[in-house]
C-alpha cells in the first residue's frame, strides 16, 4: 500500500465533494488528506487527495472518478514529479526555558512564530510533508497542545497545466487505452 | 413567456419527446400535477413508487427511449431507490423526477423531507437538486442527455416545491454544456486493426456479447461480424436477443446457469471478444480459472469496465455500434486478403458436439408433477413473438434458457442488481411502450408478491399483459441452495401454493385468473390466456417445488466444474466448502 497524490479538477457545484469522497469510501479506501480550493478558472475547484491504496484499485477509482459528471480532469502525481506542500499550525507547550528552545527549532526549520503566551508558542509551518513530520517529531518532546493541517496540495512540475496533460496511465498496463478521459 | 417551474418541467419533458411517464403524486410534487392536465404527456398512475420506477425501466428496455418516473419527496423518492439502483446496474436510461420540500426548509427535517440526492448518489449516474425555476428546463435537458448517452443510466432531478411554484421566463436550452462529460464514442482505428488481426489468427474464438450491444442498437452490426467472420456467439443474460438463438453460430447464455456449450466454449477459447460485456462474476465464475487460455479483446464505452476484472490484451473504448462496424469492415478486408475465413472446422465441430450432447433438459412425466420448464416451453410455442419480462430467481434462469430469442428488446429482466419484484411493473412499462405487442411476464411466486399491486394499474390504465407465475410455493433459488449447500436444512423458504389464491387475487385486481396444475392442462390454459387481449391475465402454474435449475456452476467455483444435472451433484458436508453467494 502506497500513498498516492491525486489532483482532481472539478466543477464548483453543490455536492461535488461528497461525490468524490463517497467514491473513495464506497471502495473502502482511506483518504489520508483532502484539500479543496478555487482555481484560476472561474467555476472550477481543485481537490488534492492523498490516499493509501494499491496500484490496481487506484486505477479503478480514478476511472470511476472520471465518470463523475462534475469531474473535469484527474492527474495522478508520480513521486518527485510534483511540487507538494502543506501548511500546519501547531500549538506547543513552551513555558520557561522551553520557549527559547522552541524558538530555536522554529529558526532552524524556517517557520513562523504566530502567537506567544506565557506557556504556549504557536508556529506556522509550510513545506514538504517530510519537513513537517520532522518538525512535529521534535515538538512532541515539549508537548503538542493542538494541531491543524491543511492537507497536501500539489502541482506537477514543468510547463503544462493540468488541463493540457494527458490522463495518467497506470504503470504496468500492457496496452494504452485510447480514450479522451471524459466520463461515460 | 412566463411559466412556473412546474410548467417548465412539462415543457421540457415534451421537448425531450416524452410521451408517457409513470408516477404517483404527493405533497411536494403537487404543483407539477396541475400543468400535467394541460400536457400531451400521458401519466400512468402506479400504485407504488417502486412500481413506477420499474415501469419506467421496462419502458426503456422495450423501446430504447428514456423511461420517466415521477414521485414526491421523502418516502416517494425513497421508494424509487431500488429501481434506480437496478437501472444503474443494468445501464437502463431513466430519468426520475422527485418533489422536494421548499428550499427555505431544506435541511430542516420538514414533513416528508429526505435528502434524496444524497441517498441516490451512489445508485444514479448523476443527480441534481434544482434551486431556481430558471434552471428547471436546463436540468431536465441535462438529465436526458446524461441518461441516454455514453453508458446509459438513471438520473434523478429533485425539484423543491417553491421552485415548481415560482415563475420564470421560458427558455429552451438548445445545447447541453457539460465540460466534464464527453463519452468516447469512436473506437480507435489502430486498436480495431490489431483486434481484427487477432480475430483472424484465432483458432478458437468466441464473441462474448453483453447488454451493451443492445443498448447501442448494434445487433445488425453484430450479426454481420459473427456471420461474415464465422464466429460463435454467446449472449449473456443481459444480451439475450442480441443474436438470434436459431442461428447455428448461437451458443446461448453463458454463466452460472448457462448452457454447457456456452460456458465451456469460453473456457476453452483462445480468444474472447467481449462486446459490451463486463466479466461479471455470474459469467466468469472463479475469476482466476475463467477462460485460462484466452486472449481478450474488450470493447466497452465505459473505460472503467476495461481491465476491472480481467486484463484486456486489446482494449477498445467506444460505442459498440461504431466499433463492431469497424471491426467487421477490417476483418472482412483481412479475410479477403487471406482468401477467406480461416479453417476452424474442428472448433465448430466441437461446439456442435457439446450442444448436442448437453442441451438444457428436464423430465416431464405425463402423470408426474408439473415441471416449470415445460410451462415455459409451452408458452414459447404459443407466443414466440412476445416480449418476455422476468423477475429474479429460478424462473428467470429457466425463461432465459428455454425461450428462444430472435430479436433485441424482446427480453427484459433484472440482471445486475437481481431485483425480485421487477417483472410485473416492468411488464406494465413494456406494454405501455409497445401497445401493439404481446408482453408476457414470467414471474416467480415470491417475486410476484413483492409488486403485484401494479396489476391494479394495468386494469385501470388499460395496459394489459400476461403474467405467468411459476408457482413452486417457495423462494425457489434459495431453496435450491439450501438443498445443495446447506444439507437440505430449509430455512424460511416456504411460501405456500395457495396463500394468496392467485386466481382470486387476479380477479380482485380486475384481471383474469387461470390455473394449471397438471401437464395436460397447460396448453388449454395458455390458449385461453392468449385469447384475452382487453385485460391482463394471471396464470398460476403450480409446479414441482423440488425442481432445480441446471446446469449450475456453484458460486466461487471454476466454470470447468459445471454441473449439468442432478446426477452430477456431490454432497457438500463440510460447511467450509459451501460456496459463498
Amino acid at each position: 500500500m502506497n500513498l498516492h497524490t491525486i489532483s482532481v479538477l472539478v466543477e464548483d457545484k453543490p455536492g461535488v465533494l461528497t461525490r468524490v469522497a463517497g467514491l473513495f469510501a464506497a471502495r473502502g479506501f482511506n483518504i489520508d488528506s483532502l484539500a479543496v480550493g478555487p482555481t484560476n478558472d472561474d467555476g472550477l475547484s481543485r481537490m488534492t487527495v492523498v490516499v493509501q491504496v494499491d496500484r490496481k484499485p487506484l486505477e479503478q477509482v480514478t476511472k470511476q472518478l472520471n465518470k463523475l459528471i462534475n469531474v473535469i480532469k484527474i492527474l495522478e502525481h508520480e513521486p518527485g514529479e510534483a511540487v507538494e506542500r502543506e501548511l500546519m499550525l501547531v500549538k506547543v507547550k513552551a513555558g520557561g526555558d522551553d520557549r527559547q528552545r522552541v524558538m530555536e527549532i522554529a529558526t532552524v526549520f524556517r517557520v513562523n512564530v504566530v502567537d506567544v503566551t506565557r506557556n504556549i508558542v504557536t508556529l506556522e509551518a509550510t513545506g514538504k510533508p517530510e519537513k513537517l513530520e520532522a518538525l512535529l517529531e521534535l515538538l512532541r518532546d515539549f508537548g503538542v497542545v493542538e494541531l491543524a493541517r491543511t492537507g497536501r496540495i500539489a502541482l506537477a512540475r514543468g510547463d503544462k497545466g493540468i488541463r493540457e496533460r494527458s490522463m495518467k496511465r497506470a504503470a504496468g498496463a500492457e496496452q494504452v487505452e485510447h480514450w479522451s478521459g471524459g466520463s461515460v | 413567456m412566463k411559466v412556473t417551474g412546474a410548467q417548465a418541467m412539462f415543457k421540457a419533458l415534451e421537448g425531450e419527446g416524452v410521451d408517457i411517464v409513470f408516477g404517483i403524486p404527493g405533497g411536494a410534487i403537487l404543483p407539477a400535477y396541475d400543468p400535467l392536465l394541460d400536457s400531451s404527456i400521458r401519466h400512468v398512475l402506479c400504485r407504488h413508487e417502486q412500481g413506477a420506477g420499474h415501469a419506467a425501466e421496462g419502458y426503456a428496455w422495450a423501446t430504447g427511449k428514456v423511461g420517466v418516473a415521477i414521485a414526491t419527496s421523502g418516502p416517494g423518492g425513497c421508494n424509487l431507490v431500488t429501481a434506480l439502483a437496478d437501472a444503474k446496474m443494468d445501464s437502463v436510461p431513466m430519468v426520475a423526477i422527485t418533489g422536494q420540500v421548499p428550499t427555505p426548509v431544506v435541511g430542516n427535517d420538514a414533513f416528508q423531507e429526505a435528502d434524496i440526492t444524497g441517498i441516490t448518489m451512489p445508485v444514479t449516474k448523476h443527480n441534481m437538486l434544482v434551486r431556481t425555476p430558471g434552471e428547471v428546463a436546463e436540468a431536465i435537458r441535462e438529465a436526458f442527455h446524461i441518461a441516454s448517452t455514453g453508458r446509459p443510466g438513471p438520473v434523478l432531478v429533485d425539484l423543491p416545491k417553491d421552485v415548481l411554484i415560482a415563475e420564470t421566463t421560458w427558455e429552451w436550452p438548445e445545447n447541453v454544456d457539460l465540460p466534464g462529460y464527453k463519452p468516447t464514442m469512436k473506437g480507435n482505428l489502430r486498436q480495431v486493426r490489431s483486434a481484427a488481426r487477432m480475430i483472424l489468427e484465432a483458432k478458437r474464438p468466441v464473441l462474448y456479447v453483453g447488454g451493451g450491444v443492445i443498448k447501442a442498437n448494434a445487433t445488425k452490426e453484430l450479426f454481420k461480424l459473427a456471420t461474415d467472420g464465422h464466429l460463435p456467439v454467446v449472449t449473456t443474460l443481459m444480451a439475450r436477443g442480441a443474436f438470434p438463438d436459431s442461428h447455428e453460430l448461437a451458443l446461448g447464455m453463458p454463466g452460472m446457469h448457462g448452457g454447457y456449450a456456452a460456458v465451456t466454449a469460453m473456457q476453452k477459447a483462445d480468444l474472447l471478444v467481449a462486446l459490451g460485456s463486463r466479466f461479471d462474476d455470474r459469467v466468469t465464475g472463479k475469476l482466476d480459472a475463467f477462460a485460462p487460455g484466452a486472449k481478450i479483446i474488450h470493447v466497452d464505452i465505459d473505460p472503467a469496465e476495461i481491465g476491472k476484472n480481467r486484463q484486456a490484451d486489446i482494449p477498445i473504448v467506444g460505442d459498440a455500434k461504431d466499433v463492431i462496424a469497424k471491426l467487421h469492415a477490417e476483418l472482412k478486408r483481412l479475410q479477403e486478403e487471406a482468401d477467406g475465413v480461416p479453417d476452424r472446422r474442428e472448433w465448430h465441430a466441437t461446439l456442435k458436439d457439446w450442444q448436442e450432447r448437453f442441451p438444457y433438459r428436464y423430465d416431464q412425466q405425463d402423470d408426474g408433477p408439473l415441471k416449470p420448464q415445460f410451462c415455459i416451453e409451452r408458452l414459447y410455442e404459443h407466443a414466440q413473438d412476445a416480449i418476455v419480462v422476468s423477475g429474479v430467481g429460478q424462473h428467470q434462469m429457466w425463461a432465459s434458457q428455454f425461450w428462444r430469442f430472435e430479436k433485441p428488446r424482446t427480453w427484459i429482466n433484472s440482471g445486475g442488481l437481481g431485483t425480485m419484484g421487477f417483472a410485473v411493473p416492468a411488464a406494465l412499462g413494456a406494454a405501455a411502450g409497445k401497445p401493439d405487442e404481446r408482453v408476457i411476464a414470467i414471474d416467480g411466486d415470491g417475486c410476484f408478491q413483492m409488486t403485484a399491486q401494479e396489476l391494479a394499474t394495468s386494469t385501470t390504465e388499460s395496459i394489459p399483459f400476461v403474467t405467468a407465475i411459476i408457482n413452486n410455493a417457495h423462494l425457489g433459488m434459495v431453496r435450491q441452495w439450501q438443498e445443495l449447500f446447506y444439507e437440505e436444512r430449509y430455512s424460511q423458504v416456504y411460501l405456500s401454493y395457495d396463500v394468496p389464491d392467485y386466481v382470486k387475487l387476479a380477479e380482485a385486481y380486475g384481471a383474469v385468473g387461470l390455473r394449471a396444475e397438471h401437464p395436460e392442462e397447460v396448453d388449454a390454459v395458455i390458449e385461453k390466456a392468449l385469447s384475452i387481449t382487453d385485460r391482463s391475465v394471471v396464470i398460476d402454474f403450480r409446479v414441482d417445488a423440488k425442481e432445480m435449475c441446471f446446469p449450475m456452476v456453484p458460486a466461487g467455483a471454476s466454470n470447468d466444474d459445471i454441473i449439468t444435472g442432478p446426477e452430477g451433484l456431490r454432497p457438500v458436508n463440510d460447511p467450509a466448502e459451501a460456496p459463498v453467494a
